[in-house]
C-alpha cells in the first residue's frame, strides 16, 4: 500500500553534503495507523516530505498505493497530492477569510471536481470530522485552535485520499485540545478504516497510534506495535 | 480552476487589503485617464482645424505666386511677394475642365476710416462675384459687388460683421461711405460672420471690386490668389495637375518647377493634421509615462503579496494546486486592478475631458478607439506587470513555503 524501499535523500550545499536519510526501508499498510517518531534533525520531517509526495528521494524507491512516486515531476507529484494524500499540518494553515466550507472545498478545486459536488463532499467531510454544522459558515479565523484543526482534518479528508500524514497536528494545542483531534483521528481509522501516518517528536503522542516507527540520524532504528496503545475515549466537545 | 474560483479568490484577495489595493489602483487610474483626456484634447485640436478648414470653401484650390517652399507649409508662403500671377491667368484657367467657378483676388492692409470718424486696420481683398460661391461666404445685409461694379471700377465696399462693428457700431453700414486710403467707397453689403479660421479672420475684411482694388487702391496689375472651386471633389488632383500645365505654359516656365503653386485643402489639411497628431502622440506619450509608473506600481504591490501570503501559497501547492493554478490567480488579482483602475481612469478622463472643453473652451473628443486602447493597454499592463510575480508565486517550493515566517 505505501512501499519505501531503501530510500536516501542527501542535500549538497556546495561542495558539502549533508545526508539526511541514509537508506530507510519501510512499509505501511492500508488502514494502518502508524506514527513516525524521531528527535528534531532526525530526519522525520525529510521523510515525512517524501511520504507526502511533496518532495522525491535522492536514491531508492517509494510506491504510494502501487504507483512509483520515486521519480516524478513537480506537476506529477501534485497530481498525487492532490488525489491521494490528505495533509494535517502543526500550523492548520487554512485560509483566514474564507469561510469553513470553503476552506473544506479548497483541495476539490484543485482536483477539478465540478462545483456542483463540492459542497455536497465538503459537508460529508466535516461530518466525518465531527465538526459541529453551525459553524460551518464560520470564518475560519474566528474558530479556537482545535476547532482550526478540525477543520483541517475534514480538508484532509475531503479527496478521498489513500493517506492522512499529518505532522506535528497537535503541536500548536494545549494538552486537552490535542487529546481531541488524536480522537479524531483514531476515530476516522477505527470507523472509517482509514490510513494515518502521525509525525511527532513526543511519545506521548506517539503512543496514540497502533505502530511506532522511531528514526534517529537518518536511520529507522526500531519499529514496533505500540505496547499500550492510549486510546481517548470522548472525542466530542471541543 | 473555474472562472469562478478564480473571481472568489480575487476578490478575497483585494478586499482583503483594501486601501493598499485602491492606492495601486490610482496609479492605473491616473495613467488611462491622463492618457485619454490627452488624446481627446489633441483630437478635439483636429477636429476643430479640419472644421474651420472646410468652412473655407468646399472643394478649394488656391494659386498663390511664388514657390511654396515644402516643409514649411502655407503658414510661410510670403505671398505677395512675388508678382506673376496676372489677370490673364483667370482666363487661361477658364478652359481648363472641371473647374466650377474662379475667384481672382488682391489683397493689401489699408487704414479704413468711416463717415463717423471710426477707423480700422484691415485686409482689403479686391474680389469677383464668384468670390461668394468659391469662398463659401454669405450675405448677411445688402448686396454683393456684381459684375457691373466691376466693370464700372464701381467705388463699392462690402464689410465683414468685424469690420462693420469696428467702423459703424451698431448702426447700419448699409449707403455709408468709408475711405479707403483716402478713396471714398460707398458700403453696400455686410457679410454674415464665420469665424476665425486660425490665421486669417474673414469677418475682419472689406471687399472691393478686383478692378477697383487694381486700378484705384492698390495701382497694380497683378494677382495675389486665385482660388478655384473644383466640380467634384475626385477631379481635384486631375483639376491641379492640368491647372498647373496650363498656367506653366502661359509663363512659359518648366511645369515641374514653376513660378506660382497650387495649394489644396487636403494639403492644407495634412499639414495641419501633421501637426497636431504629432503633438497628440506627445501628450499621450507624457500621459504614458505615468501609466507605466502605474504598472510598476502593480507589479510591486504583486511581488509584496506573493511574500506575504508564501505560506498560503504553499498550502495550496502542498494539497495539489499546479503551478498553472497558482500563475492563474495571482495573475487574475494584477488583472483585476488593472482592469478596475482602466475603467475608472476612462470615466475620469471623460470628465476631465469634458471640463477642459467647458472651462478652457478647448474642443475635445474622446473617440471610441482611443477608450478601446486605453482598455486593452490597462489589461495588457496587468497581465505584464503581473506575470512575473505570479510566475514567481507559481515557482515556489511547497516545503520551503510552508516552514516560511
Amino acid at each position: 500500500m505505501l512501499e519505501c524501499k531503501d530510500i536516501k535523500k542527501i542535500y549538497k550545499n556546495g561542495a558539502e553534503e549533508t545526508v539526511v536519510l541514509k537508506g530507510i526501508s519501510l512499509r505501511i499498510e492500508k488502514g494502518e495507523f502508524v506514527a513516525i517518531m524521531g528527535p528534531s534533525g532526525s530526519g522525520k520531517s525529510t521523510l515525512m516530505h517524501i511520504l507526502g509526495c511533496l518532495d522525491t528521494p535522492t536514491s531508492g524507491t517509494y510506491a504510494l498505493d502501487g504507483q512509483d512516486a520515486s521519480k516524478l515531476s513537480d506537476e506529477e507529484l501534485a497530481d498525487i497530492r492532490v488525489k491521494k494524500i490528505g495533509f494535517v499540518f502543526q500550523a492548520f494553515n487554512l485560509l483566514p477569510r474564507a469561510t469553513v466550507l470553503r476552506n473544506v472545498m479548497l483541495p476539490l478545486v484543485y482536483a477539478r471536481v465540478a462545483p456542483d459536488k463540492r459542497e455536497e463532499l465538503a459537508k460529508q467531510a466535516l461530518r466525518a470530522a465531527a465538526f459541529p454544522e453551525e459553524f460551518w459558515n464560520h470564518h475560519s479565523n474566528q474558530l479556537s485552535g482545535g476547532m482550526m484543526q478540525r477543520v483541517a482534518i475534514a480538508r484532509a479528508l475531503v479527496n478521498n485520499p489513500a493517506m492522512i500524514l499529518a505532522d506535528e497536528p497537535t503541536g500548536n494545542l494545549d494538552t486537552k485540545t490535542g487529546e481531541m483531534v488524536l480522537a479524531a483521528f483514531q476515530q476516522l481509522h477505527k470507523e472509517q478504516g482509514r490510513t494515518i501516518v502521525l509525525i511527532t517528536h513526543e511519545p506521548y503522542i506517539a503512543e496514540h497510534a497502533e505502530r511506532i516507527l522511531y528514526l534517529r540520524d537518518g536511520n529507522l532504528v526500531r519499529d514496533e506495535k505500540t505496547p499500550t496503545q492510549r486510546v481517548v475515549h470522548e472525542p466530542s466537545s471541543l | 480552476m473555474t472562472i469562478t474560483d478564480i473571481l472568489q479568490e480575487t476578490t478575497t484577495a483585494l478586499s482583503t487589503n483594501k486601501v493598499r489595493s485602491g492606492l495601486t489602483m490610482l496609479g492605473i487610474v491616473i495613467g488611462i485617464s491622463s492618457v485619454i483626456a490627452m488624446v481627446s484634447i489633441g483630437q478635439g485640436a483636429q477636429g476643430a482645424i479640419q472644421n474651420s478648414i472646410q468652412g473655407l470653401g468646399s472643394n478649394l484650390l488656391t494659386i498663390i505666386p511664388g514657390i511654396l517652399q515644402p516643409g514649411r507649409g502655407i503658414v510661410s508662403s510670403g505671398r505677395g511677394a512675388a508678382q506673376t500671377l496676372k489677370n490673364d491667368d483667370v482666363t487661361v484657367l477658364r478652359s481648363v475642365e472641371g473647374i466650377s467657378a474662379i475667384s481672382p483676388e488682391l489683397n493689401r492692409r489699408f487704414q479704413i476710416t468711416s463717415s463717423s470718424g471710426n477707423n480700422t486696420n484691415s485686409t482689403v481683398i479686391g474680389v469677383s462675384p464668384d468670390y461668394l460661391t468659391v469662398r463659401n461666404v454669405t450675405v448677411g445685409n445688402g448686396s454683393f459687388i456684381t459684375d457691373n461694379y466691376l466693370n464700372s471700377l464701381g467705388r463699392v465696399a462690402v464689410l465683414g460683421p468685424t469690420a462693420a462693428q469696428d467702423l459703424f457700431g451698431d448702426v447700419d453700414p448699409i449707403g455709408k461711405t468709408i475711405r479707403i486710403n483716402k478713396i471714398n467707397v460707398q458700403v453696400i453689403g455686410v457679410l454674415q460672420a464665420k469665424g476665425s479660421a486660425g490665421f486669417f479672420n474673414p469677418d475682419d475684411t472689406v471687399f472691393v471690386p478686383i478692378t477697383t482694388m487694381q486700378h484705384i487702391l492698390a495701382g497694380v496689375d497683378y494677382l495675389s490668389t486665385i482660388a478655384v472651386s473644383v466640380a467634384q471633389k475626385d477631379l481635384m488632383p486631375q483639376v491641379k495637375d492640368e491647372a498647373t500645365a496650363a498656367l506653366a505654359a502661359k509663363h512659359r516656365v518648366d511645369p515641374q518647377n514653376p513660378d506660382f503653386s497650387i495649394v489644396s485643402q487636403s494639403d492644407i489639411l495634412g499639414t495641419l493634421t501633421q501637426v497636431t497628431t504629432t503633438f497628440t502622440i506627445f501628450l499621450a506619450s507624457i500621459a504614458g509615462i505615468s501609466l507605466l509608473v502605474g504598472g510598476i506600481g502593480i507589479m510591486n504591490m504583486m511581488l509584496t503579496t506573493v511574500t506575504e501570503r508564501t505560506r498560503e501559497i504553499g498550502l495550496r501547492k502542498a494539497i495539489g494546486a499546479k503551478k498553472q493554478d497558482i500563475t492563474q490567480q495571482f495573475l487574475a488579482e494584477a488583472i483585476t486592478l488593472t482592469f478596475l483602475g482602466g475603467t475608472i481612469g476612462i470615466f475620469l478622463g471623460w470628465m476631465i475631458s469634458f471640463a477642459v472643453s467647458r472651462l478652457a473652451n478647448i474642443a475635445t473628443s474622446v473617440s471610441l478607439s482611443s477608450v478601446a486602447l486605453a482598455f486593452g493597454v490597462s489589461a495588457g499592463i496587468g497581465i505584464i506587470f503581473g506575470y512575473y510575480p505570479a510566475r514567481r508565486a507559481a515557482a515556489l517550493n511547497p516545503i520551503a513555503a510552508l516552514r516560511y515566517e
